[in-house]
């Protein structure tokens, strides 16, 4: 179906359940309950979980097939985000013709920055690739201010000219963007109980791109395109000796990951329209890369579980402070209370980039395929015992040739 | 041309900076083969070393002077530095005023140290994994190291001030022969650039006239046979990773009164110094240097009102603009050798 074996097809059904239900699945605790802080149903969390999982979906399909480490992939989702604000003070608050834009501009930008930079590999393409995102953070900070309002960041004024939209509502407020109508901000709550799950119209426009993007990604992994990246990667020289010019294929996968950066860009400022200079800066680059290491580069769920697992962490563990670790280890001896809270401190509540930088550390060195491939080991595990059980060894035990007469 | 002048001397600190950093940088990559993006945190630890030493001295009791008041009434407390109780208050004050040069010297062991424990326990293990994962591991380091000064010192900036015979400016345009005060230039940026000049001159001297740095270029150019010959080149190496490290740590202890050190300071020197060593070219000890100083001096001749009225914004990116001119026409950077890091 849709051009899939049955394998990427349930993965893709999987991925689809997984983001409509989210609402349900990332609320297990009841709302007043002690651990109603490890929810994280809540629409603007949800919303950053799937744009990320663009974000770095793209990402993936550049770094994962091809190899090429990109530092400077942000800058694609900062010019994104200018570009989707620009239309929603020119044009109008409909969404549409934003994420349009920041797409296509994303892709241009990315066109022009991958032909200069991928005349080099390895570490060059790194630092070239760094050093224009670093260019396009410098610029936007300063001369750039009247395109980019440097530091404030770009932002949404009742005097904005809106040429099919209105400049300002009947109540003298900004209006707020929409699709064809559609608050992205409405949320439609649900009380079930002690439990109160959220629906938020932005976090599904967000979810299906989030499929659409995952379902192309798988497309582009199976393909011979796709196959061509992979080859790149893991011999460039006997490519281009066979007489084949690899930069056509390596450039097309450099537009579509920069163009997926400038979706989830433009989808960042559609569900909060403002639109700053620290999205391009180098840092937000090197997230990027954390996330789809942490979670497998080279895999198809990978990066959409990285960006999940990063943001979730980034929420809510810098959420936690000493109060709460009380509560937590209240039941123990108050000396040994005091030591644990002492000792988990630093981890924690403004301290989680340790604890990141830690996690990032301890991935590459013991998993560098991530955490699908410590979901593998885990399940190989398992599935090396059944296999014991039944006494069936495929090395030493190999089947029978069939006679021919058979 | 004063003007000029003047440009070229602002340019030599930040060079200075830009030099050392890469040039550690360079001497990892050179023998280890290791892209280390940990080495701005580096720096960034010397700078803090710094920080340390003066907080050490300045360590003081409580005395309550029943004499003087303040401005309440009450009986005024005066702080006294220990330093200052045991060596009297001349020689103590003036060990607290110099505890930036001091740290030096609180430097080097540490920062020696810090970097063996670093090749030992972790690089060791990526010599053999693609530079990617290296990247990525020593980012990771990086971050956590960088979270760690900021648990202990803070998210500020903490003032680190050069010892008072070096505040104020020097009158250079005196000495040339141009108006007073056409070219002024603070005293401790002038020690920076002669401390430079003579830490580098002391990395290429013990790499040049040493047996020890004889051995290493020796491992640099081809590391198998200089192992077959029955010399143990990790050990070498080992104390080379030390060294750069102390290279980095000095150079982040100096600058601490140039610009007062905080938890990110290296992850922005890391960048540019990266560029830096890639215009120089990968693996070449006098392209480093040299491009540090010629990518400092540029900034700071981007940074000239003259120039920017040409073309705006040109100071902001004049480094990596030139990284990508030169990237693009001299593949291997200034003073690249032949072979390295060309997949």
């Amino acid at each position: 179906m849709l051009g899939l074996n049955k394998k990427d097809m349930s993965l893709l059904l999987i991925v689809g359940a997984l983001a409509l239900l989210a609402p349900f699945i990332l609320n297990p605790f009841p709302a007043d309950s002690a651990m109603a802080q490890f929810n994280a149903g809540y629409p603007d969390l949800m919303q950053r979980f799937v744009i990320f999982g663009i974000f770095a979906i793209g990402f993936n399909i550049l770094f994962g097939l091809t190899g090429y480490l990109s530092f400077g992939h942000a800058a694609f989702l900062g010019v994104g985000s200018y570009s989707a604000v620009w239309m929603f003070k020119l044009l109008s608050m409909n969404v549409v013709p934003a994420i349009l834009l920041s797409v296509i501009v994303a892709g241009l930008f990315s066109l022009v920055i991958g032909f200069v930079s991928l005349r080099r590999s390895g570490i060059y393409f790194s630092i070239l690739t760094l050093a224009f995102a670093q260019m396009s953070f410098n610029l936007a900070y300063s001369v750039l201010t009247p395109i980019t309002n440097g530091e404030t960041g770009l932002q949404l004024t009742l005097n904005d000219p809106r040429v099919l939209g209105v400049s300002q509502t009947a109540d003298g407020s900004i209006p707020v963007t929409n699709l064809f109508g559609m608050e992205m901000r409405s949320t439609f709550e649900m009380d079930l109980g002690p439990w109160l799950f959220q629906f938020n119209t932005g976090y599904y426009l967000c979810a299906i791109l989030m499929l659409l993007s995952f379902y192309l990604s798988v497309r582009i992994f199976r393909s011979p395109f796709g196959m061509m990246l992979r080859a790149v990667k893991s011999n460039q020289h006997r490519m281009n000796y066979t007489g084949l010019n690899t930069r056509p294929y390596t450039l097309a996968a450099f537009v579509i990951s920069g163009m997926y950066a400038g979706l989830a860009g433009g989808l960042l400022a559609s569900m909060d329209p403002l639109a700053g200079a620290e999205r391009m800066q180098w840092t937000a680059s090197g997230e990027v890369v954390l996330m789809t290491i942490l979670g497998g580069a080279g895999t198809l769920l990978g990066p959409i579980l990285g960006a999940g697992f990063i943001k979730y962490f980034e929420n809510i563990f810098s959420k936690i402070n000493d109060s709460v670790l009380h509560g937590w280890f209240g039941f123990m001896p108050d000396g040994l209370e005091d030591f644990i809270v002492t000792i988990v401190h630093p981890f924690v509540g403004k301290g989680w980039h340790l604890t990141l930088g830690l996690m990032f550390m301890a991935v590459v060195i013991f998993l560098p395929g991530g955490l699908i491939e410590g979901g593998q080991r885990i399940g190989k595990l398992f599935s090396r015992k059944s296999k014991k059980s039944d006494g069936g060894d495929a090395e030493h035990h190999p089947k029978q040739t069939p006679h021919v007469a058979e | 041309m004063d003007a000029i002048l003047l440009q070229i001397l602002n340019g030599l600190d930040k060079g200075s900076a830009y030099a050392l950093i890469a040039l550690g940088l360079t001497l990892i990559f050179g023998t280890l083969g290791v892209v280390n993006f940990a080495h701005g945190a580096l720096f960034m630890i010397g700078s803090f070393c710094a920080v340390t030493l003066s907080k050490i001295l300045t360590l003081s009791y409580e005395v309550v002077d029943e004499t003087q008041k303040d401005f309440l009434g009450n009986p005024l407390k005066v702080k006294t530095p220990y330093v200052e109780s045991w060596f009297g208050p001349e020689a103590g004050g003036a060990i607290i005023d110099w505890a930036v040069p001091l740290a030096i010297l609180f430097a080097i062991p540490i920062m020696i140290s810090i970097g063996f424990i670093m090749e030992r326990g972790l690089i060791k293990h990526f010599y053999k994994r693609p530079h990617a994962d290296q990247i990525l591991v020593t980012f990771g380091l990086a971050i956590v190291l960088q979270e760690v000064i900021k648990y202990f010192y803070g998210a500020n900036p903490i003032p680190t001030p050069a010892p008072d015979v070096f505040r104020g400016s020097f009158d250079f345009g005196v000495l040339l022969g141009f108006d007073p005060n056409a070219i002024i230039y603070p005293y401790w940026r002038l020690v920076y650039f002669g401390f430079a000049a003579v830490i580098i001159g002391a990395v290429f001297a013990f790499l040049q006239f040493t047996t020890f740095g004889m051995v290493v270029r020796a491992g640099m150019a081809d590391r198998e046979t200089v192992g077959l010959l029955g010399i143990n080149i990790d050990k070498r190496f080992t104390i080379m990773f030390g060294i750069a490290a102390a290279v980095a740590g000095l150079a982040g202890v100096m600058y601490a009164p140039i610009n007062s050190p905080n938890y990110h300071m290296g992850m922005d020197f890391l960048v540019l110094s990266f560029v830096v060593v890639v215009v120089g070219g990968m693996g070449s000890l006098p392209g480093a240097v040299l491009a540090g100083f010629m990518l400092g001096i540029l900034e700071s001749f981007a940074s000239m009102n003259e120039v920017k009225s040409i073309i705006p914004g040109i100071d902001q990116i004049i480094i990596y603009l030139v990284a990508i001119i030169i990237l693009l026409t001299r593949p291997r950077g200034l003073m690249g050798r032949k072979g390295v890091m060309e997949d």
